[in-house]
């Protein structure tokens, strides 16, 4: 059954890295639904949360090759329940004197902001999960959308924890006792922790 | 001390235990072509085309298991490698590919001879770099040369602008080991997959070894055979996995998939346990995976964890390096007495190891698979073959019978044709003592015919067995069988080889009849330099038994018997 799979991947901050993440996904033949790129708190690592529509096995596959790229760190697969994903839309909506007063009291009830207002029009700005920015959308719609932007899912997995090097893509593991490596070799040298 | 550039590429190679180059100048490589004489321990072979170089790496590093080198300019020359590094990736070849690119401040501007090469080559590499500055070049060459061999070997593109190869900058050996933070070969089973699969191997009442490449890539052809000597359990070879393991061995069944033995595939279709050892499952080797092995649980041992369930799903996937996995297997797994099964084998082999070279119909006409037996048997078994891609490679997986580790070389994944004759001046060079056979095709030898001239301007010894039946054999089979025997484009009009050879200062010699073959072949070996033998063999034969593509392992087409009168 073909259900959104979440994975973040992180990679090192390198020309050409996200064309070989996108490329491996053309060229397995997997459609990606939504991606977004950005910073970390380290520099040289960023970080991309990819969403996909795809069977349990196919994800699996889609994980094991995103390994194999020299340029990935890690990848961690988040689900719902587990994680917490959140996209960010600004929708630019038409909205008259007349008309305001409606527009604002829907940006409240779905705790949106407006950060740009003009005569006729206002942007609004809502974060949250994808389903509740459609919702604002659906209903914002007749009044009239003038354009719209969305980042697409990023993703964080609850509670305290690191993001995991262990792969869970297959029963396998990165040595318990590396010979040259340890956790804190993901990071860029500069940015060692000082311990 | 200060080095440029194009010094520093010499400086790391050398280091890194590299003394052959197989490449051709260009524009934007003449920079480190330039400085080359000043590095004697670096020999370079001057090839007619860069195809030929990327085969040749490829036919170096899977003759020698060290990392072929090729080179080639900025553009055409880097664009012709492509076929060749598609070959090396294919076949998981360890191969460093070192392309010119136009200066930094040229590049993305549409200049001379200018392609995006790191683009080109992003999905048949393992990985690629784009190297703008000159003190970026020795740590570059020093990963992609580690990338290149370590975990599932494959090729690596570096691509250096020319301006980073005139440059200078301060240069100092670093013996420190590379950095790469996200590469991860070193990926290992956890314990309870090593003890499941020990269960299973001693639970099995039908077990069959499919050993693939990475026998011989991981260098596990002893220890393979150890664990067959304990555990009595018989091994089916896929064609790159043939020679890991001794054909002459009595447990040795020989090659698996599409053209291996029907018996062999109906083993496999009937084994209760599949111990499917570096190899991945190609659809040339499973034919439907909706009905393959149905009645067998699998075992996978593979390096690279993404081919573990990608074809067919397994019951126990062990990560890891295979030479390393049997070694711990091997204490586990029980002495076993299975002749019950052996002779079940036996019984489904009949005669029909020998059968089809029995049942070629005595026309008085040569038959590839005669010469291909022929040759086996005058070389004593031990020539390092190279085979191109075709009718002629299948025969030579069924006639001549490896019993040596890396001794045949042969194009699988890709399957290009024009991979022999390069592909074999790699091995040479690797190799120099081994006597090597080139078996090729009429039309494949001639795709890449012009590095006879490499051949003979680095005086080297190449045997190069043409089995020239006039057609695109395998074409022309599968017209025959599959589009109503309409021969489109499949017939060749050839030039006459042995004249060929005669234009390159080399010996020629043609071979029409059987009783020929022993006579010509001592003759080919008493040669000096690199001989052409022209096989003019049967026009319209055919490979047996055959598995049609898609079709069940088990439904083979057999070569059919001539009805006795």
């Amino acid at each position: 059954m073909s259900i959104p799979h979440t994975f973040v991947v992180y990679v090192e901050d390198k020309p050409g890295v996200l064309n070989r993440v996108v490329s491996l996904f053309r060229r397995r033949g997997f459609n990606i639904e939504s991606l977004s790129v950005g910073h970390t708190d380290r520099s040289g690592v960023s970080r991309m949360t990819i969403v996909m529509e795809a069977e349990e096995a196919a994800a699996r596959l889609v994980e094991a090759n995103l390994y194999k790229l020299v340029n990935v760190l890690r990848v961690e697969e988040l689900t719902d329940s587990d994680a917490v994903l959140r996209d960010l839309a600004l929708i630019k909506v038409r909205a008259d004197t007349e008309r305001r007063a409606q527009v604002l009291q829907i940006v409240k009830v779905f705790r949106a902001r407006v950060v740009d207002v003009v005569t006729d029009a206002l942007i609004v700005e809502i974060s949250g999960s994808e389903d509740k920015i459609d919702g604002l959308v659906d209903v914002l719609r007749p009044f009239g959308i003038i354009e719209m932007a969305r980042t697409g899912t990023i993703a964080m997995k609850r509670g305290a924890e690191a993001p995991s090097i262990q792969p869970h893509f297959v029963h396998a593991r990165v040595p318990e006792v590396p010979a040259n490596r340890s956790p804190e070799d993901d990071l860029p040298s500069e940015e060692r922790s000082p311990h | 001390m200060k080095r440029t550039g194009a010094q520093i590429i010499w400086e790391v190679l050398s280091r890194q235990g590299v003394n052959v180059v197989f490449g051709y100048p260009g524009g934007a490589i003449l920079p480190a072509y330039d400085a080359l004489p000043e590095y004697p321990s670096v020999k370079h072979v001057l090839v007619r085309h860069e195809q030929g170089a990327a085969h040749m790496a490829d036919g170096y590093a899977r003759a020698s298991g060290k990392v072929g080198v090729c080179m080639a300019t900025s553009g055409p020359g880097a664009t012709n490698l492509v076929t060749g590094i598609a070959t090396a990736m294919m076949d998981s070849s360890p191969v460093l590919c070192i392309t010119g690119q136009v200066p930094s401040h040229a590049i993305g501007t549409d200049a001379f001879q200018e392609t995006d090469v790191t683009g080109v080559m992003l999905p048949i590499t393992k990985h690629s770099y784009l190297v703008t500055k000159t003190d970026e070049i020795a740590t570059t060459l020093k990963e992609a040369l580690y990338i290149a061999q370590s975990g599932r070997p494959a090729p690596v593109l570096v691509d250096i602008a020319k301006d980073a190869q005139q440059g200078s900058c301060e240069y100092q050996w670093d013996d420190s080991p590379v950095r790469l933070p996200g590469y991860r070969p070193d990926l290992r089973a956890l314990p309870e997959e090593f003890e499941r699969a020990v269960e299973l191997i001693n639970a099995a009442k039908k077990p069959m070894i499919l050993a693939g490449h990475g026998v011989l890539m991981s260098g596990a052809s002893q220890v393979l055979l150890d664990f067959v000597e304990k555990t009595r359990i018989p091994v089916a070879m896929t064609l790159l996995g043939l020679s890991g393991f001794p054909a002459s061995h009595p447990l040795s069944l020989g090659m698996m998939g599409m053209h291996g033995e029907s018996w062999v595939n109906t083993a496999i279709q009937e084994a209760d346990l599949l111990l499917a050892f570096g190899m991945r499952f190609d659809d040339r080797v499973i034919g439907n995976p909706k009905t393959y092995a149905l009645k067998a649980k699998k075992i996978h041992v593979e390096i690279d964890p993404s081919e573990i369930n990608k074809n067919i799903p397994v019951d126990v996937g062990i990560v890891g390096d295979l030479r390393e996995t049997l070694q711990v297997l091997l204490p586990g797994v029980e002495r076993r007495d299975r002749s019950e099964w052996h002779a079940h084998i036996s019984e489904l082999k009949g005669d029909s190891a020998v059968r089809d070279i029995l049942h070629l119909p005595d026309s008085g006409h040569l038959y590839a698979a005669h010469v291909i037996n022929d040759l086996w048997r005058y070389t004593e078994g031990k020539a390092l073959v190279v085979t191109d891609v075709g009718q002629h490679q299948m025969w030579e997986t069924q006639y001549y019978k490896h019993d040596y580790p890396r001794k045949l070389i042969t194009s699988g994944g890709l399957g290009t044709m024009g991979f022999a004759l390069p592909a074999a001046i790699g091995a040479k060079m690797a190799m120099p003592d081994e006597e090597v056979w080139v078996i090729a095709g009429d039309g494949g030898f001639q795709m890449t015919a012009a590095e006879l001239s490499t051949c003979v301007q680095e005086n080297l010894k190449i045997h190069v067995a043409i089995i020239n039946n006039g057609y695109l054999g395998l074409v022309r089979q599968w017209q025959e069988f599959f589009y109503g025997g309409r021969y489109s484009a499949s017939p060749m009009q050839n030039p006459d080889f042995v004249k060929l050879a005669d234009a390159h200062g080399i010996a020629g010699l043609r071979v029409e009849r059987r009783d020929q073959i022993e006579e010509t072949v001592r003759r080919a070996r008493e040669q000096s330099g690199t001989v052409v033998i022209d096989f003019r063999v049967e026009k319209e034969d055919t490979v047996y038994p055959m598995v049609p593509a898609g079709a069940d392992l088990h439904a083979m087409i057999r070569r059919p018997v001539p009805v006795k009168k």
